[in-house]
């Protein structure tokens, strides 16, 4: 008996969790003209499409108008591919080279390591805004405003968090296998890139998933750095889409369509690597 | 690679491009940000040392308090909402299933940018046609323009951001409860303990250690609002919303007090670097503890 409520409550979590993405949809599927109408119901009284093909650009200016555009030209599939090579450069880049520095904090012998290393940890401590204000001015500075370059620049090469993460991690793997490896006579790139790597491809791939996913939700920094059309990432988008009519009711319908198409991708995400996903969150997901 | 005795040569070939971000994207922009705080600076001059004055400034602006009163607003509603629903919500879990759906279900809320997040809750709290009004009357409650009151301003933005947290925080606070032996479940069973008497007597106390790391990392993200407010209240109506990363960012990129925002953020490296600490703690104990 109780088990069938504890049933019940996790349902309604499941609910409340997914009602809210089917009514963005659903919206989507709206014409804007309906919508004052057709707002209750729990399907649209005239299903369309429209309002996707208009925030991907598919339409001329006057069919988006007609539809409740403001006419403004918006290109959701430019802005889309944008946030994919954002997150695909920035997930790539990090993961090899913290893998790299981690390996060498975890196994390599060398002075000043420990307080190199505590260094890195400190920087922890800093939230992201304050270094945010000089790496602004730092990229405004070298020419890099509005490219990928500018974009990726700070989380490329490292975040202080993967660095930790990997190193925890190499520290608990065993080091007989590489000791074998060494009396092989393999030189220690050779090490890590044949043995350690290959070894490694859960936490790597965690911190691969994890950053992609930070990259995917980043607002803030791409705001101030990416504004162009040419590198304008979608979270970039909706925000400016949403404020392209401040002053009368925002273009609802079109706006659930772009919502719709930012989460369609992590969707795609979760269903061929849910299993990863799910399981990484151990401690692992602490950021 | 030449194989070498010593390993401080590989080591810096293995360190030099973290090192390089590191210290052009860490270090140096730390040690400036701290020189931008003691100095006037609008994007467009160069910084001229001010000595104190925009510390002295900030402790007697009410406009910083606020923000910092409004934040601590938010992450007390936040967080309190938060650890009650998840800490439940993986408990159910824990008891119920290891359904792998479930979970990633759970998790779609977490894994959708902020941005859309408080798009779509601002279209579902939209005071005439959101679907929470049309509910709302429906059950013939009085309609609400919820991101539009003083009122219920910040309480909504703190509900929207506790729905897309809550199923990441269960999912970690699950993971945590995975670590506890079956078989003490297993003899209170036997015991005749029911599963309230359980959550009480084996999981709250043995998850201690994962449940305080996890709420210490909620507090800092929670702390670090920005971008639901961005998108939906801009800091309105009248302030009420306007927590301290909005304010920095105004003070910044909007009227261009480059150091009178340095100093702001000064304050909250204070804030979340006290926290942070908490957490590297914590993280040290949890490993001794439960692994």
């Amino acid at each position: 008996m109780s088990r069938i409520a504890a049933w019940c409550t996790l349902g309604v979590f499941l609910v409340l969790t997914i009602v809210p993405f089917y009514w963005m949809v659903r919206t989507a599927m709206t014409p804007a003209a309906d919508l004052y109408t057709d707002s209750t119901g729990l399907f649209p009284d005239h299903p369309t499409t429209v309002n996707f093909r208009r925030v991907l650009g598919l339409v001329d200016a006057e069919t988006a108008r007609a539809a409740g555009g403001s006419g403004a030209r918006i290109d959701f599939l430019r802005y889309t591919l944008n946030s994919i090579v954002y997150c695909g450069l920035i997930a790539v880049g990090q993961t090899f080279f913290c893998a790299m520095a981690g390996y060498a904090f975890a196994r390599l012998r060398f002075p000043g390591r420990d307080a190199l290393f505590g260094v890195i940890v400190a920087a922890l401590m800093v939230p992201p805004i304050f270094t945010l204000l000089p790496n602004f001015t730092l990229v405004k500075d070298l020419g890099l405003i509005d490219t990928f370059a500018g974009m990726v620049a700070p989380s490329f090469l490292m975040t202080p968090f993967a660095v930790f993460f990997l190193r925890q991690f190499f520290l608990s793997v065993p080091v007989e296998v590489e000791e074998a490896a060494v009396i092989d006579g393999a030189g220690r790139w050779r090490i890590f890139w044949n043995v350690v790597v290959p070894m490694s491809r859960g936490p790597l791939s965690t911190i691969a998933l994890t950053t992609t996913v930070w990259a995917w939700k980043d607002f803030l920094w791409p705001l101030l750095v990416g504004r162009g059309e040419q590198t304008r990432l979608l979270t970039v988008a909706l925000g400016v889409f949403r404020q392209q009519s401040p002053n009368t009711q925002p273009d609802w319908t079109g706006l659930m369509a772009a919502s719709t198409l930012s989460v369609l991708p992590v969707l795609i995400l979760l269903v061929v690597l849910g299993r990863r996903l799910v399981q990484s969150l151990n401690f692992t997901g602490i950021k | 690679m030449t194989r070498s005795s010593d390993d401080r040569r590989v080591a810096w070939v293995f360190l030099l491009p973290v090192l390089v971000g590191f210290t052009v994207f860490y270090l140096y922009p730390t040690a400036r940000g701290i020189w931008y705080s003691v100095t006037d600076y609008s994007l467009l001059n160069t910084p001229t040392f001010v000595g104190a004055d925009n510390y002295a400034d900030l402790a007697g602006d009410p406009q910083f308090w606020r923000s910092l009163r409004v934040t601590a607003y938010y992450v007390v509603l936040n967080i309190g909402s938060q650890a009650v629903l998840a800490l439940g919500l993986a408990a159910l879990m824990h008891r119920l299933t290891r359904s792998v759906v479930v979970r990633a279900m759970l998790l779609v809320p977490w894994l959708v940018p902020n941005v859309t997040v408080a798009l779509l809750w601002m279209w579902l709290l939209d005071a005439n046609l959101g679907l929470v009004n049309h509910l709302l009357s429906g059950a013939g409650l009085g309609r609400q323009g919820f991101l539009t009151s003083p009122v219920w301003a910040m309480p909504s933005v703190a509900l929207v951001n506790t729905w897309a947290y809550t199923g990441y925080t269960a999912l970690l606070l699950y993971a945590g409860m995975l670590q506890i032996p079956a078989h003490l479940y297993e003899s209170a069973a036997l015991d005749g303990a029911g599963e309230l008497r359980m959550f009480r007597l084996i999981t709250l106390p043995l998850l201690r250690p994962v449940l305080a790391l996890v709420l210490v990392v909620s507090l800092i993200g929670s702390f670090q609002i920005f971008d639901t407010v961005a998108v939906t209240t801009l800091g309105n109506p009248a302030g009420a919303t306007r927590v301290v990363y909005l304010y920095i960012y105004e003070q910044a990129f909007r009227y261009f007090h480059m150091g009178y925002a340095a100093a702001a953020a000064m304050v909250l490296v204070v804030i979340l670097g006290l926290l942070t600490a908490v957490q590297l703690r914590l993280l040290r104990a949890s490993r001794s503890d439960l692994a």
